[in-house]
């Protein structure tokens, strides 16, 4: 894929476009090129994942009859931190009544790496955007799917090692059978706790992104298929 | 005529008793007691706040000789919290503790008692602000600051030159200044004199006390005054502001059997002192260096250890020096209270034994001196003829008038000790509007801001000196009473007792939206600067120092680390500093080693605390925690074991060990990851 980007998408990409929605960059001899809108729509979503760094992408907040306050975390692509300064520490003070692991920010490998590949991410969108070809829209969001399909997975299985890995040997309440991984999205009862999980804005941004994504694809692909029906023999 | 009202109103009393009798009478049938029951219900509702509700205002109640201040809220009436002041609390370990120990510390060594007398909000602008409550000890002279965001004492200064302290700590609009004026008059200095060469050597004095900066409570100044009793006090505001009032009796000079020859004056005075011009003269250089040692008490805002540190000297004003910083104001009859009304205009006295409220006006004090409208003058203070000062009288308005306060709607309601009531008049025309009884004996009445120029108008609280049969019995002695009294409407409406920590001298009270944001959940470990502080699993340990042992653990969650020590001495003196790692609001541990002659101590969540041991025998001793902190909290224990010198047993505290069983899978560093 990286071969294919030779110079002459670049050339093309420079000759200056007419600002008509929906219409064909000008000079796209080789139909491979974005409409405008799917440019712009490019830009917007890559940039809302630029809010990724700035809030929290989800949110778990537990609420017992003795925490009606509760405690939370917020999950963000590079943290996980409680709602506020001591909810962490107070979560895994809990937690250690159950034989849970202690949950160390800093051990969580996803949270080394995960802002890597959204930027990664944004500035392959960007750069899809610039160059106009299709075929690196169509890279962009498949990888995009790519991604936020294998984060969530990996979300879940790290709240299912978080609830299933219990040290029975050393756990002071044990209740075989029992596993406390809180819900990927939902409510779920926890002991005396209620669990509550939703994506918080960050995740809404990334939705957001994605959709917006989709429709600068469909709407490159609709284009064309227009383009192919109106130039006879392409 | 007064005798027929009095009579009239007991015969009011008679006929609602015989209706109420009446009434109960006939409740079977379930209908006539409807009507009881709707003004009942009435009363209920008003005061009802539903559970897991908030109750409108914050009260702050003087807990008189238990030396405390009692936390209730308003309507209900519901005791929240009691704040140990100048006594030792077991409950907590303020005062046994080696953290707070110094906070009774005085010229007299460590005295564990006061006789609380009468809280005082600070102020801006003469309104209640919220940051900090002050209130005076009487026996010993003190004033304390307490905290408003921890609600905690932080400060007690000691009064020097002074016995009694009872016309304390009112404050100033500003809360530049708290006062303090002398109960009983004593030889200043003291010395060692014949009782009944009072007149000749006996001296009061008004102390102003620096109160505007938290920790640095110090005696400003002090103005010597003659030998009277000195009883209460308030500042004036608005046009008066610059001037403070104490009222004063015993101006007979009287020495033994006070309640006969301290009341044979047909007048004592209400003393008038220009605070202002006390300042003047003493930037003119007119105050006397004076002699006096004091004890200034503090916590450390870092430690969160109290510090003692004694003063000496003062700066002594006499009247004589400086002229118009002092005028007496003749009022009836060994008069108690003095109460300035929101506008700053009138001067209420409460001639505990007069047959009117006397109201003096602060426009006319001013012209009276300045028309030099004087009948005399003692030890250089001029008294201002009583036509000259005086505005009103309130005419008939009960038995014993002692205090006043204020709705900011142009009515005062006063007190009346001996026949029992509240009285509502008006300012200005001086005519009685209401009246209602209070059971029994009511001394200080409280309106929220009532002493202050915003009064929040709708509530009185009467703080009585006897309960009798208002509650079931318990024994011969009980609680002392409050009644909460609605004066929103034009009549007065009695809605609720509720009993009293020791005896309700005065109260304050705020809305609860002033104190309730600020009210600190629990103190940040990394915040936590004691010396002794452990923040982590790992971080106890074990030291000696010669025949000191000091034991540094923490606390959290249902253990203590370390939790067996070996090693300790007979002969030896343990200290135990005990920090709770805990980062939650309210989670609190408590600490106590069995057989200790000190005692147990309560730790707020993120706070160290010492407490200091004795063994007395060797052998084994467990310790544990005293307050139901989680599930396990049966669980939270520990030994200590004591032994024979002889035997050499080293030093050992099992941190390690404890981290490598169940704490096996907690980072080192637990609880520093704030």
């Amino acid at each position: 894929m990286a071969t294919q980007m030779g110079t002459g998408y670049l050339e093309t990409a420079s000759v200056p476009v007419p600002a008509m929605l929906g219409t064909v960059a000008a000079r796209d001899l080789t139909g491979s090129l974005m409409p405008n809108l799917s440019r712009a729509l490019t830009v917007i979503a890559s940039l809302l994942l630029v809010g990724l760094f700035f809030v929290p992408m989800w949110r778990v907040q537990l609420v017992a009859p003795q925490y009606p306050e509760g405690l939370g975390m917020r999950i963000g692509v590079s943290y996980v931190a409680g709602a506020t300064p001591t909810d962490l520490a107070n979560i895994n003070g809990l937690n250690h009544y159950v034989g849970m692991k202690h949950i160390t920010p800093d051990a969580i490998p996803e949270l080394h790496y995960m802002p890597w590949i959204v930027g990664g991410l944004i500035l392959f969108g960007l750069l899809a955007a610039l160059v106009g070809n299709r075929k690196l829209l169509i890279g962009w969001v498949g990888s995009f799917l790519v991604v936020g399909v294998a984060g969530l997975v990996d979300f879940w299985r790290w709240e299912y090692d978080y609830g299933h890995n219990i040290d029975y040997a050393h756990a002071i309440i044990k209740i075989p059978g029992m596993n406390y991984q809180p819900p990927l999205m939902g409510v779920k009862q926890l002991l005396n706790f209620t669990a509550v999980s939703w994506p918080d804005i960050g995740a809404w941004l990334a939705f957001a992104a994605f959709g917006l994504g989709v429709i600068a694809l469909a709407f490159a692909l609709r284009v064309r298929a227009a383009k192919s029906s109106n130039i006879l023999g392409f | 005529m007064r005798i027929a009202t009095i009579g009239r109103f007991s015969l009011g009393i008679f006929v609602a008793g015989a209706l109420g009798l009446g009434a109960s009478a006939c409740a079977p049938t379930g209908k006539s007691s409807s009507a009881a029951g709707l003004l009942a219900g009435d009363a209920a509702t008003r005061t009802y706040v539903p559970p897991g509700s908030y109750d409108e205002y914050y009260a702050f109640l003087s807990g008189g000789f238990s030396g405390q201040v009692t936390v209730y809220g308003l309507p209900s009436g519901r005791l929240f919290k009691q704040i140990p002041v100048f006594s030792q609390f077991p409950q907590t370990g303020y005062g046994y503790d080696e953290d707070s120990k110094a906070m009774l510390n005085t010229t007299f060594g460590f005295v564990p008692w006061d006789d609380a007398h009468h809280t005082e909000m600070s102020l801006t602008n003469g309104v209640p602000d919220g940051r900090w409550l002050f209130i005076n000890g009487n026996n010993t002279p003190r004033i304390a600051r307490i905290d408003l965001k921890r609600f905690e004492t932080e400060e007690i200064l000691q009064i020097p030159n002074a016995a009694g302290g009872h016309a304390s700590p009112f404050a100033t609009p500003d809360t530049k200044y708290v006062v303090s004026a002398t109960r009983f008059s004593v030889p200043i200095p003291q010395k060692d004199v014949p009782i009944d060469s009072y007149k000749q050597n006996f001296k009061g004095t008004i102390t102003f006390v620096k109160a505007d900066v938290p920790g640095k409570m110090d005696v400003a100044f002090q103005i010597m005054m003659p030998g009277y009793d000195y009883d209460l006090g308030h500042a004036g505001k608005g046009p008066s502001d610059g001037w403070f009032f104490f009222t004063t009796y015993n101006s007979e000079e009287a020495n033994t059997k006070l309640e006969v020859n301290a009341s044979q004056a047909d007048k004592d005075y209400i003393a008038a002192i220009n605070y202002k011009r006390a300042e003047e003269c003493i930037a003119a250089g007119k105050g006397k260096k004076f002699g006096g040692s004091y004890v200034h008490n503090y916590v450390d805002p870092a430690t969160r250890i109290a510090k003692s540190e004694t003063k000496t000297g003062v700066t002594m004003l006499y009247p004589a020096d400086c002229d118009g910083l002092v005028y007496y104001l003749p009022t009836p009859k060994s008069p108690h209270g003095v109460d300035i009304d929101p506008t700053g205009e009138y001067i209420v006295a409460g001639g505990k034994l007069a047959t009117v409220i006397p109201v003096h006006s602060y426009t006319k004090m001013i012209k009276a001196i300045a028309d030099k409208q004087f009948e005399k003058t003692i030890d250089g203070i001029p008294v201002i003829k009583y036509d000259a000062v005086i505005a009103g009288e309130v005419k008939n308005p009960g038995l014993g008038p002692l205090h006043t306060e204020f709705d900011g709607k142009g009515n005062a309601y006063t007190s009346m000790f001996i026949s029992s009531e509240v009285v509502k008049w008006k300012l200005g025309t001086w005519e009685v509007l209401d009246r209602i009884p209070v059971y029994y004996s009511v001394g200080h009445i409280m309106i929220p801001g009532g002493d202050s120029k915003k009064p929040w108008g709708k509530y009185l609280v009467a703080l009585d000196k006897i309960a009798k049969d208002r509650y079931l019995p318990t024994g011969p002695e009980g609680s002392r009473s409050a009644q909460l009294i609605d004066i929103s409407g034009d009549k007065m409406k009695m809605l609720l007792d509720f009993p009293t920590m020791g005896e309700p001298h005065y109260a304050q009270a705020v809305p609860a939206s002033l104190l309730q944001p600020g009210s600190l959940k629990f103190q940040k470990l990394a915040d936590n600067k004691n010396p002794n502080v452990t923040t982590s699993e790992a971080g106890g340990g074990i030291t000696r120092t010669g025949k000191r042992v000091d034991v540094k653990m923490i606390a959290i969650r249902s253990h203590f680390a370390p939790d067996n020590l070996e090693g300790v001495e007979l002969g030896d003196t343990v200290y135990f500093h005990v920090t709770n790692i805990e980062q939650d609001w309210n989670i609190a541990h408590g600490f106590a080693v069995f057989g200790s002659n000190n005692s147990g101590i309560t730790l707020p969540p993120g706070e160290t605390r010492t407490v200091r041991w004795v063994p007395q025998a060797t052998g084994i001793y467990p310790f544990y925690c005293t307050d139901f902190c989680s599930a396990l909290h049966q669980e939270m224990q520990g030994y200590v074991r004591v032994s024979s010198p002889a035997l050499h047993v080293p030093l050992s505290a099992n941190v390690s060990k404890v981290s490598q069983t169940q704490l096996g899978r907690l980072p080192a560093k637990h609880g520093e990851k704030q």
